[in-house]
């Protein structure tokens, strides 16, 4: 019975994700008004689902009901809790960004169940201490979001999809192969297990071990979006729904660094290789960031720029892990500062993201230069657009400013001053573009004069992100404490 | 109460930006009055601050951030000392100065108060934060609202000014923070009083004099010292005239305070070794500063340039690394905001009726602009330093206390005055006496109570640090001194 409660948060989406979908095929409307009818009812099961996900994290922590799941496959913990949270989270914006979308082009339950599926495996990403189940999770998340890629079935969506589908079946195979090495050298596919071997391991298995980590970093790197992993990232980002490419630009990432986290904290965190890997993270952090950074600067898709953006971010993600094992393994200074910078880009990045929905949908163009004027006609999706805008490149009073401190902090404390140089800079490249779009908005003369206000369910969503990017820039506290009690249980 | 003046222009911003659009012409209003009280705060503090006791004053110290697996924690910590007061005073007056004459700015007038409101909550953070990472917050928040008030109410080329500005800001701030947080690490506190007493920096991963430079390099930009400063000359010039006022006369002090308070009070020790180098960068400074004056034909240009020589005296009496120089660089801000400041504000009166600042077309506006022509006069002769007016005493201080310790960069300063001498009154007298050319027949003089009261009670200042200096100077003298000290 506790193994039932303790995979509560989970178990609330996945049970909510059948029942949006059983529900919606069972409702006896029929005519022409059925689906406009349908949809309240599926949106509403859905964030019921959410809710109830939260309630079932929230009676965790208020029961300190803490421990394994399925024989040790899962463990509930603090990290685990605020990934729940955090996918949960998520998972409610993605839904409530969904509904025009889903009004227009007539998406039907499925999506949203599909929504809500992939989220209970991204938490399940984030719980796994066994790589069989890290791997069944990360499946089942995968082919989700290959569904909602190719959801709108238009030309790019297809071609999306088939991209999305094709380079994440590679990425697949290399993560298994990496993990088949560590099964194959430790004979465990326990995370701890492996551990106790990597830590008595001699020098004559160096060389499996690293590459192991090298296929389980390509593979994982296809999730967390760096480069050179991230060939897929800007076609995949245009061509999917608006609030899918959100869904994957926080969510889909976010896992990817739970999963990377859990692997090589634990298992590959204390002996031989440590030094291997935190090497390979810096080199990788310093080359998304730069890279992503510099092809950002001309996209004129607003889209394709939070694509590449969101490869320069998930750089800077990764100084924090390259700074955990650089300076020892024991320091949770690193961690705890990639847990709360992946809570702040999730505010962040799904604020941007909203306000792209409500903007596009109306003027119906995604390219940056139509964004013009669009201060004069709707002053509080400008305003909202550009708070996350600012959040992204690090200003204060954000929580994207607090974030990169805490990143770049880490980074000194571990010795990487060249890495945090490289860091730092590079924001400087981003403020262009960034920037550029809040200059478009305010400062230049709208096409049209007519004023809009965005749905209620945007501008519901697109105000959680913003007062959450605002109070966490104001007053980090309660973040930074949750992001460190997540960080302990590696130490 | 510096809580209080930090965040009540905010609160006024706020007010202004929940203002229904068809009240926006309250906006100014508001934003004056928020100003006013903010001012009156400030004079509170002037008059409470006990001038016979060192150290830090009024001060705040709360919480911020406290992560307790990483000990790394920032306080949100305020207060003032003999150094600061007189800069918050500076940005509280100007500020008012700034709003009262933007009285007539028409084009989306409740962004542009509540901007300028919103600036002046982060420059008052940046003079009285205690705490390193709190003052580079307030560093950073400075810029957004300069990007808007430069891009949407400038002239010219504004969007590529506000680009510069942006970006070499923020080019200097990249470094500044790496070398907070090396700092930092190293010595185990963001806290600047506790940061000012650890002296000399041991066992850091990184030379002490490469976090002096990575901190410093911010602070050189925004001062501006060549060959940083090609920012200034084009946001001067493009800026609306009240950003212009703010620009020269608080935001560029952001830069001199830093380098007392920060580079030199952090780590004296390296401040020592390379304090020729500043002196020459200094001279540099003032030359070429003062050449790049001569040579301007636009009047908000030459005022710019003229900005950079007369900062590279900030920079000199700093590289004295003696109290009495150190006196007269923190005065030199001070002076330096007001005078500027003042001449900003001419400069934009007259663009606004002849719709040039040309020098060659403009020419006899005296007869026109009998009280412009007399408040240019004044602030154009406490420019160039002459004496019972407040440059004066800035300057001669700074090179009292130079000279002993840099000989030749303080004689090129000197040469500096010479060329202020002849650039300020040259474009007087081409400006505004002469015959009166019959195209500007039209022109009329500053009438409304709004521009005529900020000029005043300018020249007020301007006079009354010019005759009795010691009311200012003492107070920033007092401040100082444990710099100076620590660098002896």
């Amino acid at each position: 019975m506790t193994d039932v409660l303790r995979f509560g948060p989970e178990l609330a989406l996945f049970i909510a994700a059948a029942v949006v979908i059983t529900v919606d095929a069972l409702i006896p409307i029929a005519g022409k008004s059925a689906y406009d009818a349908r949809r309240p009812i599926a949106v509403f099961l859905a964030l019921a689902g959410v809710g109830a996900s939260f309630a079932m994290s929230a009676i965790l922590i208020a029961a300190d009901e803490k421990g394994t799941v399925a024989s040790g496959m899962i463990e509930v913990d603090d990290f685990s809790l605020f990934f729940s949270f955090l996918f949960a989270g998520v998972a409610g914006m993605i839904v409530l960004g969904s509904v025009d979308y889903l009004a227009r082009n007539r998406f039907h339950a499925e999506y949203l169940g599909l929504v809500l599926a992939s989220a209970a495996a991204m938490m399940t990403m984030a719980a796994a201490t066994d790589l069989i189940m890290i791997f069944v999770a990360l499946e089942t998340q995968a082919i989700a979001f290959y569904v909602l890629v190719g959801f709108l079935k238009d030309g790019r969506s297809s071609e999306a999809a088939l991209k999305y589908l094709l380079l994440g079946a590679t990425s697949t195979a290399l993560t298994l192969y990496g993990m088949a090495y560590l099964f194959g050298l430790s004979g465990q596919t326990s995370l701890d297990g492996i551990a106790q071997y990597v830590s008595n391991a001699g020098d004559e298995n160096r060389s499996a071990l690293v590459l192991a980590a090298v296929f389980l970093t390509a593979g994982l790197g296809f999730k967390m979006a760096v480069v050179p992993f991230q060939m897929w990232v800007p076609d995949v980002y245009e061509g999917a729904p608006t609030p899918i490419t959100a869904y994957l630009s926080v969510a889909s990432k976010a896992a990817g660094f739970a999963v990377v986290m859990r692997i090589f904290l634990v298992a590959l965190g204390h002996g031989l290789i440590t030094s291997d890997w935190a090497n390979l993270f810096a080199a990788i952090a310093a080359i998304s960031m730069t890279v992503g950074n510099v092809l950002a600067l001309n996209q004129k898709n607003i889209k394709r720029m939070l694509g590449y953006s969101s490869i320069a971010q998930a750089g800077t993600f990764l100084i924090g892990l390259a700074a955990v094992a650089a300076k020892d393994p024991q320091l949770e200074l690193g961690t705890s500062s990639v847990v709360f910078f992946l809570g702040a880009y999730a505010f962040t990045n799904l604020g941007a993201f909203m306000a792209i929905i409500a903007i596009s949908a109306k003027i119906k163009s995604e390219q940056i230069e139509d964004f013009a004027g669009i201060y004069r006609r709707s002053p509080f999706l400008a305003l909202g657009l550009a708070a996350c805008l600012i959040s992204l490149t690090g200003i204060p009073p954000t929580a994207g400013f607090v974030a990169k401190l805490l990143v770049f902090n880490a980074a000194v404390e571990a010795n990487l001053v060249w890495l945090a140089l490289i860091g730092v800079l590079n924001s400087v490249i981003s403020a262009y573009y960034y920037l550029r779009v809040v200059l478009v908005m305010f400062t230049r003369d709208p096409s049209e004069a007519t004023t809009f206000q965005p749905s209620p369910y945007l501008g519901f969503a697109m105000m959680i992100s913003v007062v959450g990017l605002l109070a966490i820039g104001v007053y980090p506290n309660p973040l930074v404490d949750a992001a460190d009690h997540a960080a302990r249980i590696f130490g | 109460m510096v809580t209080f003046a930090i965040f009540f222009p905010l609160v006024g911003a706020l007010i202004i930006a929940t203002l229904p659009r068809d009240q926006e012409r309250q906006a100014k209003y508001i934003a004056a009055v928020t100003a006013a009280i903010v001012l009156a705060a400030v004079a509170y503090l002037f008059v409470a601050y006990d001038r016979d006791q060192s150290g830090y004053q009024f001060v705040t110290s709360e919480n911020w951030i406290d992560s307790g697996v990483s000990a790394f924690n920032l306080n949100y910590a305020v207060g003032i000392d003999g150094l600061s007061l007189p800069l918050l005073a500076l940005n509280a007056f100007l500020t008012l100065v700034a709003v009262l004459i933007s009285f007539k700015v028409e084009l989306r007038p409740k962004e542009y108060f509540a901007w300028l409101l919103v600036l002046e909550t982060a420059l008052m953070g940046v003079f009285s934060s205690l705490d390193f990472v709190l003052f580079f917050l307030f560093w950073e928040v400075e810029l957004i609202p300069m990007y808007f008030l430069i891009s949407i109410w400038g002239s010219g080329n504004r969007v590529y000014s506000a680009w510069k500005y942006v970006l070499y800001t923020f080019f200097g701030s990249a470094f500044m923070i790496i070398g907070i947080l090396t700092l930092g690490f190293t010595a185990g506190t963001f806290d600047i009083r506790e940061l000012g007493q650890i002296g000399e920096i041991h066992g850091a991963i990184i030379p002490a004099w490469c976090i002096f430079a990575l901190i410093s390099i911010a602070f050189l930009i925004k001062l501006p010292v060549v060959p940083f400063h090609t920012w200034l000359p084009d946001a001067h010039t493009d800026a609306p005239t009240a950003v212009s006022v703010i620009l020269a006369g608080v935001l560029l002090k952001m830069g001199g305070y830093g380098i007392l308070r920060l580079s030199f009070n952090i780590m004296p020790d390296v401040a020592k070794d390379i304090d020729v180098y500043l002196a020459i960068l200094a001279a540099v400074s003032i030359i070429y500063g003062a050449v790049m004056t001569l040579l301007q034909s636009d009047l908000k240009r030459l005022i710019a340039y003229s900005s950079v020589s007369h900062m590279g005296y900030v920079l000199l009496g700093a590289s004295s690394i003696g109290v009495i120089g150190l006196t007269g660089a923190a005065t030199q801000l001070v002076t330096h905001g007001l005078i500027t400041g003042m001449l900003f504000v001419l400069v934009g009166m007259v663009y606004d009726r002849a719709h040039t600042r040309d020098i060659g077309e403009l020419k006899g506006l005296a007869t026109r602009m009998p009280f412009i022509t007399a408040m240019m006069m004044i602030a154009g002769l406490a420019s160039l330093g002459l004496p019972a007016l407040a440059g004066f005493a800035a300057e001669v201080t700074v090179f009292l206390g130079t000279f002993d310790q840099h000989e030749i960069p303080t004689l090129v300063g000197v040469v500096g005055v010479a060329f202020a001498a002849g650039y300020i009154l040259w474009t007087i007298q081409r400006v505004f006496w002469g015959p009166p050319d019959p195209k500007w027949a039209e022109l009329t003089d500053a009438t409304e109570w709004w521009e005529r009261g900020p000029l005043i009670a300018m020249t007020a200042a301007v006079l009354a640090i010019g005759v009795y200096p010691a009311w200012v100077m003492d107070l920033l003298r007092d401040g100082v001194t444990p710099i100076a000290t620590r660098l002896g």
